[in-house]
């Protein structure tokens, strides 16, 4: 056991931990704070492992920006502050099935791994990635930018029922149908995907 | 170096992702859990670009950074998706949605439309 193995340890331990409270945790809000800690404790491990430039990309978008657009998500949905009891449904198959894909997964690899050793490559830097992705990985890094962008696209036309929509112009927003009280929730979804980006 | 503890670390990961997307009921606590098996794939690759000396230098690395887009794109239109949902039915609840409409598609509102009528 050296340095390294202890730090994958302790911070592999903190991320099952957490995960754990994310889909066993009650509170809404909770759980996106939980997937936090979870998130960067497998920043952490990327560290560990060699991969600084993803490890930071992972802090950047997810911590940053996956995180923060779902807490939105659980504001906007008006989702309750506290405890709520309707969050699960019962399940013996869900536990069943994940827990099977967990330990089959897990027998699989320690199967294959044993307790060998590696030496750890060069760190992937910004500057070694970059040469990767701009030599060897071009066309997957051009696709990507489609298709980032056709969901950029499918989100703002999925979020405005009045764009693309056939008849009088006016129509989507005389009849749109907002949950149940004043208009201040359909405003704000209205009003998010210009600041999603 | 071990490879065992993180690739046991990601295997755990993707289990309980998938137990979160069939047990939970709520689509934004779905939605998190699909990010802990996306997380986990990513562990996975992170891990294997240590252990597997490829052709080219860090590609499980690269596709990792792949992974992390498209990961965003996902969350994008999912969420998207959902706030449509809660804005036609009120409700964020997966269970709670008809797999078959059995209306034909008008415009895809109109239901919603009729029932919050009905209700005030």
């Amino acid at each position: 056991m050296t340095g390294a193995d202890v730090l994958l340890l302790a911070l592999g331990a903190v991320a099952v931990g957490a995960g754990v409270l994310v889909v066993t945790t009650k509170h809404l809000v909770r759980a996106g704070l939980y997937l936090v800690v979870c998130l960067g404790a497998l920043a952490g491990d990327f560290l560990v492992l060699s991969a600084e430039l993803v490890a930071w990309v992972q802090v950047l978008i997810y911590v940053g920006a996956v995180v923060v657009l779902l807490l939105f998500a659980v504001m906007l949905t008006r989702a309750p502050i506290g405890a709520s009891d309707d969050l699960d449904r019962p399940g013996w198959p869900a536990a069943l099935i994940g827990g099977g894909a967990g330990l089959g997964l897990t027998v699989l690899l320690v199967d294959a791994y044993r307790w060998s050793t590696v030496t750890l490559p060069p760190a992937g830097t910004a500057e070694r990635l970059g040469e990767q992705i701009f030599q060897s990985w071009v066309l997957p890094f051009e696709v990507l930018s489609v298709l980032l962008l056709s969901a950029l696209v499918g989100a703002i036309v999925l979020s405005r029922p009045d764009i693309g929509r056939a008849g009088p112009p006016g129509d989507g927003r005389a009849g749109r149908a907002g949950p149940p009280g004043d208009g201040r929730a359909a405003d704000l979804v209205d009003s998010e995907p210009g600041g999603r980006r | 170096m071990r490879p065992v503890i993180p690739y046991v670390t990601a295997a755990l990961l993707f289990g309980l992702g998938v137990y979160g997307v069939l047990r939970r009921r709520n689509a934004v606590l779905v939605l998190m859990s699909v990010e802990l098996m996306l997380n986990a794939v990513n562990l996975i690759l992170v891990t294997a670009d240590t252990t597997a000396r490829a052709v080219l230098p860090h590609s499980g690395q690269v596709f990792a950074l792949f992974v992390i887009v498209l990961a965003a794109a996902e969350i994008g239109v999912g969420l998207a998706i959902v706030l449509q949902l809660y804005r036609l039915r009120a409700t964020v609840a997966v269970d709670d949605v008809p797999l078959t409409e059995p209306s034909p598609p008008v415009g895809g509102r109109e239901p919603a439309v009729l029932d919050s009528e009905a209700g005030r």
